[in-house]
């Protein structure tokens, strides 16, 4: 590990502006379960760490006009525990799948969904894209990307709880610099969808977040009116928090036994969250049913990319997808 | 006189209970401390280098700008201009600092040309490896009932009689010791002696090896480990990096510890060989193995070596079997002892083929290990009796199923498997020195070190056994090269090494303290034992004395004896049938999986395992053992494994966080059996490390083959291997 410059800011404000500084390589301390090892290792080296756990505003669940708002460093303990949250055990399910009570009592909601890529490569020091995609593409692609992997990133998105909140129509509120002096001015609110916080990076210049330098997650929205039947299904290989084989959400509204909206976006397949249209549609109009769930599964993977390695990946994510959508309609999903 | 030999079955006061371990709550607590824990003032921190790619010449080594950083106290290369490079990961030279944060500057800071040469890493596929000459014969060996008979017409009349005749494939990869202690020391210089605390399997073996390098005689080097985080096999050697460490320490006048990080501890600190075969097995219609045809190859690192054909197939020696092995060279570190060395991975890829001869007649898989128990040697009678008690344990019987004609639960299938494994375990050389003080407390010397297993709390047993004393009374020093040498822990030999020095010194020292206090109990020396801590006329529990006063009448100094096992001595090794130690254990384990076939997840319902180890000193740590073995073989059957990168040689998942290990909620159940019948107690003490460790792997694979009707060939058994075997049988 360099040595490095520690900031531990009691405001939304202080932090940005440490974290903004031209002058300085910064990154965001929030848990650290993977900060910490990434600059054990090197591959990450920050100047200045700003520790983002100590300020209170970005703590927390709370019921707003708007809907449920969760400061994003709230541990991912307390958010399994919230009972404003039971209406969306999507959340819950994933955080029970981080199968450790050291990472959840540890890790933060910011820090879950903005975690970088646990690729092998890049891991070992081989940059994102580990030579612009041909490291991934000639070497072993056994946990890689199974869609939108024919650029140079063939990495996967290493969230497990974006799926849920993008079925959920989550947004994040993010905290920028003042545009004249990012240090001092006062910075500037933003907010999108947390499905617009990811990107499919094309150069190593790109992370596979659009914040930059200075950017920071305060809070994630969970709107009014969006109350569906919702799960999140993963595929795990042994117990423990490493990252799962497949991370599926589904979001249901079921009318008269019909399914009437639907939404089903997958973790650990692509660079970015995979959002599955082609799965949504399937169910839509439709009881959720072995049939139908199998079906949407189907779906979901019939235009899948496998590299050489992963075309286990596939099944694996169809699967995932049939269970999450049994299991947010309260049925049976079958397995071990 | 005390009797040197053990007690009799049932009649001891110790022996065969159920006894936490003395060093149980400093481990639980931190107290303990290991070679990575000890940080002596002004200790400097020294990490290496490692090479990132797999094969190369160093044309230069430039270490200039490294010696200028901050923090830096010295900077050493541990390769030279011209060397070549093996393997990704390997050390190229070492920094020396004031802090870890330097030491990474110091580091970063070297500069190293490399010339980059081809590498080869694929040890699964003889072809590939046939291709790129990386092969070399490793001997062949052939067995026929019909000696005289030509060689190739006779195989082939062979097979053409069986009843059954198949071909199949079956593999395990290379996996690695992944010592939770990675390997390394903290030395520390004294007018010119040196301390090094290393993480070692050996405290008695390894000064010799620091003090050579460093022109001292061993006399001036004192190593010191009073507890290990793990060696499995891997821990013999001080390893260049224990003598780097010395050197560096040395040259700075300054204690340094120098340990690998994870992924060098990975990449460099030990690894088991790879297996893989192809087979033709023909057997009759009774599963009985009649011909056995083999070629197996795997991988060792650069020297290419595969598992030893002395065990194809595992334990089982069919009347006709031919065998022949190949080595690989791969650019990967080279293996070193792993618990139990050949014998796993010979037990996963043939006992496998002995289960699938089941599955295509088929039959009962247990019934066919039980046919050809003929064919094992003379422990056929001890595993018949262990495959009874496993059976009952399973409830195998009641839930048995062929091969893939089990219930299905949705995706869900379940199955049955089974192995029988053997291992020597017989004593090594040890000494041991008992001291008796004037005020009643008793101590043990030994050059031993409990490496987990509870060897501390074993000693200090037999020392209050003999002694007839309490655990308690009795302090057991172990873990310094300064104590009478005892070898090695490895090879399930140091149970028995320890056990019967100690209970030589401690008799030896009881018999002195008899002669001082006969007068007093009017009775002849060899009249008087020793229990309940009293020393009282046999026959006559009236005329005791209590243990503190009878060594009050010691005198000055303290009674001091010596015990000793040395290999090649003749011992009056026998005593009315009785052994104070043995070699050679049967042992038979069971599992009970469930399979997702929609996921390829394996799940560990219930995993039996019946083993002998000749007389139980300790059962509790002598269970926990068969428990770690057990959680050990699952990890090998379902989750761990080096995985090399075929295009850039590397081995990509050198990390904790990539290295899959089972967890706590992985294991399933396990029931452990401690076989120990009088036949078995009166062979004495028998080493129990590696022979639970050996059955997993074959036991796992064919529950799971019997849950689905189809062969998952090679371990581990993850859910890409279960699912495309799944899609390989259903084109």
């Amino acid at each position: 590990m360099r040595p490095f410059e520690y900031a531990a800011p009691r405001t939304e404000a202080e932090a940005v502006g440490l974290l903004a500084a031209k002058d300085r390589q910064t990154e965001i301390l929030a848990g650290g379960t993977d900060l910490i090892g990434l600059m054990k290792q090197m591959i990450v080296t920050p100047s200045r760490v700003v520790n983002i756990k100590e300020i209170p505003s970005m703590q927390g669940v709370s019921q707003t006009s708007e809907g449920i708002l969760i400061g994003a460093a709230t541990r991912l303990e307390d958010i399994a525990r919230a009972t404003l949250l039971a209406p969306y055990p999507a959340l819950a399910d994933a955080i029970a799948g981080i199968d450790s009570q050291q990472w959840q009592a540890q890790s933060t909601l910011g820090g879950e969904l903005l975690q970088r890529p646990r690729c092998w490569y890049f891991r070992s020091g081989a940059g994102l894209l580990a030579q612009n995609g041909q490291k991934v593409a000639a070497g072993d692609s056994r946990f890689h990307a199974i869609f939108a992997n024919s650029g140079p990133a063939k990495f996967v998105s290493a969230t497990r709880l974006a799926p849920a909140l993008i079925c959920l129509g989550a947004k994040a509120r993010i905290l920028k610099p003042g545009k004249e002096d990012p240090e001092s001015d006062d910075p500037e609110t933003q907010t999108c969808l947390v499905s617009e916080l990811y990107r499919t990076p094309r150069d190593e210049s790109q992370r596979e977040n659009v914040l930059s330098q200075g950017q920071l997650v305060t809070h994630i929205l969970i709107p009014h009116g969006k109350e569906l039947a919702n799960a999140t299904y993963e595929v795990r290989h042994g117990s423990g928090p490493e990252a799962p084989l497949v991370t599926a959400a589904a979001a249901l509204r079921i009318e008269a036994g019909i399914v009437t909206d639907a939404k089903v976006v997958l973790s650990q397949v692509a660079p970015q969250p995979w959002n599955s249209r082609e799965a949504a549609e399937s169910i839509i109009g439709r009881p959720v049913d072995l049939v139908t769930a199998e079906e949407a599964g189907r779906m979901a993977v019939a235009a899948a990319s496998p590299l050489k390695d992963n075309r286990y990946k596939v099944q694996l994510a169809a699967v995932a997808v049939k269970r999450a959508i049994l299991k947010a309609a309260g049925q049976p999903t079958g397995g071990i | 006189m005390a009797e040197v030999f053990w007690p009799a079955q049932g009649s001891a006061a110790l022996l065969g209970g159920e006894h936490n371990r003395v060093d149980g709550l400093a481990k639980s607590t931190g107290v303990a401390k290991y070679a990575y824990d000890i940080a002596p003032d002004n200790m400097l921190i020294a990490q290496a280098l490692s090479c990132p790619h797999a094969h190369a010449n160093i044309r230069a080594i430039d270490l200039t700008a490294a010696q200028n950083v901050a923090g830096v106290v010295a900077v050493e290369p541990l390769k030279a201009e011209g060397d070549e490079v093996r393997w990704e990961g390997d050390l190229v030279a070492v920094v020396a600092a004031e802090s870890e944060a330097a030491c990474a500057e110091g580091l970063a800071a070297i500069k190293v040309d490399y010339e980059v040469l081809d590498h080869y890493v694929d040890d699964a596929d003889l072809d590939a490896a046939t291709g790129a000459d990386a092969t070399r014969p490793a001997g062949s060996n052939t067995q026929k009932a019909d000696a005289d008979a030509e060689e190739d017409a006779e195989f082939e009349r062979l097979f053409g009689e069986a009843a059954v005749t198949f071909e199949a494939d079956y593999g395990i990869h290379v996996i690695t010791h992944m010592c939770l202690e990675t390997h390394g020391s903290t030395c520390e210089w004294n007018d010119n002696k040196l301390t090094s605390h290393l993480s070692t399997q050996n405290v008695s073996g390894t000064a010799g090896q620091i003090a050579g390098p460093l022109e001292l005689t061993a006399q001036d080097v004192t190593v010191h480990c009073d507890y290990v985080g793990g060696g499995f096999g891997s821990k013999f050697a001080a390893d260049a990096w224990g003598v780097t460490c010395a050197q560096l320490a040395k040259n700075t006048g300054r204690p340094v510890k120098y340990m690998l990080t994870r992924s060098q501890e990975l990449k460099n600190a030990g690894n088991r060989p790879s297996g893989f075969i192809h087979v033709k097995v023909g057997a009759k219609d009774d599963g009985f193995v009649n011909v056995w045809d083999s070629s197996h190859w795997g991988t060792n690192g650069p020297s290419g070596a595969p598992v030893s054909q002395n065990f194809i197939p595992y334990v089982f020696d069919p009347p006709n079997r031919r065998r022949v092995a190949t080595g690989i060279r791969t650019n990967s570190s080279p293996a070193r002892a792993w618990r139990a060395p050949n014998h796993p991975q010979c037990c996963a890829i043939t006992q496998t083929a002995y289960d699938d001869v089941a599955r295509h007649l088929g039959l009962d898989s247990y019934d066919v290990f039980l046919r050809n128990l003929s064919t094992v040697g003379e422990r056929a009678a001890v595993y018949e009796e262990q495959m009874k008690l496993g059976a009952q344990l399973m409830d195998w019987k009641a839930k048995w199923h062929p091969h893939g004609k089990g219930p299905k639960d949705g995706s869900v299938v379940s199955g049955l498997g089974m192995a029988i494994h053997t291992w020597g375990g017989g004593p090594h050389n040890s000494r041991a020195t008992c001291k008796i003080y004037p005020d009643g407390g008793v101590e043990v010397f030994l050059g031993s070190q409990d490496l987990g297993t509870g060897t501390r709390t074993v000693i200090g047993l037999v020392v209050a056994e003999t002694l007839g004393l309490e655990l308690n009374q009795v302090k057991v020093n172990i873990g310094s090269s300064e104590y009478p040498a005892s070898g090695p822990s490895g090879g399930s030999t140091t149970v028995g090494g320890v056990s019967e020095s100690t209970r030589r010194a401690a008799t030896a020292a009881l018999n002195e303290l008899f002669a001082k206090v006969a007068v007093q109990l009017e009775a002849n020396a060899d009249d008087l034992e020793a229990t309940g801590g009293k020393i009282q006329v046999k026959g006559n529990q009236n005329r005791n004395i209590a243990w503190k006063d009878a060594c009050n009448q010691i005198g000055m100094g303290p009674i001091e004896a010596q015990g000793e096992y040395q290999g090649g001595v003749t011992y009056p090794r026998d005593y009315e049938g009785k052994r104070l130690t043995d070699n050679g254990v049967a042992g038979v384990q069971m599992a009970e999986v469930a399979v997702d076939t929609e996921t390829g997840i394996v799940k560990m319902r219930k995993f039996v395992a019946v083993q002998d180890i000749g007389l139980i000193i300790n059962r509790k740590t002598a269970r926990s053992q068969i428990y770690g073995a057990a959680i050990m073989g699952i990890a090998y059957a379902l989750f761990e494994e080096r995985i090399m990168d075929k295009a850039s040689g590397a081995f990509v998942n050198a990390e904790l966080s990539d290295y899959k290990l089972p967890r706590m909620g992985d294991v399933g159940e396990i029931v452990v059996e401690l076989y120990e019948p009088e036949s078995e107690y009166n062979r004495g003490v028998i080493g129990l490390g590696e022979p639970p460790v050996i059955s997993p792997g074959a036991a796992i694979s064919n529950a799971v083959c019997n849950a689905l009707g189809i062969r998952v060939p090679v371990l581990p058994m993850t859910p890409q291997r279960v699912l495309e075997a799944i899609s390989a049988a259903n084109p």
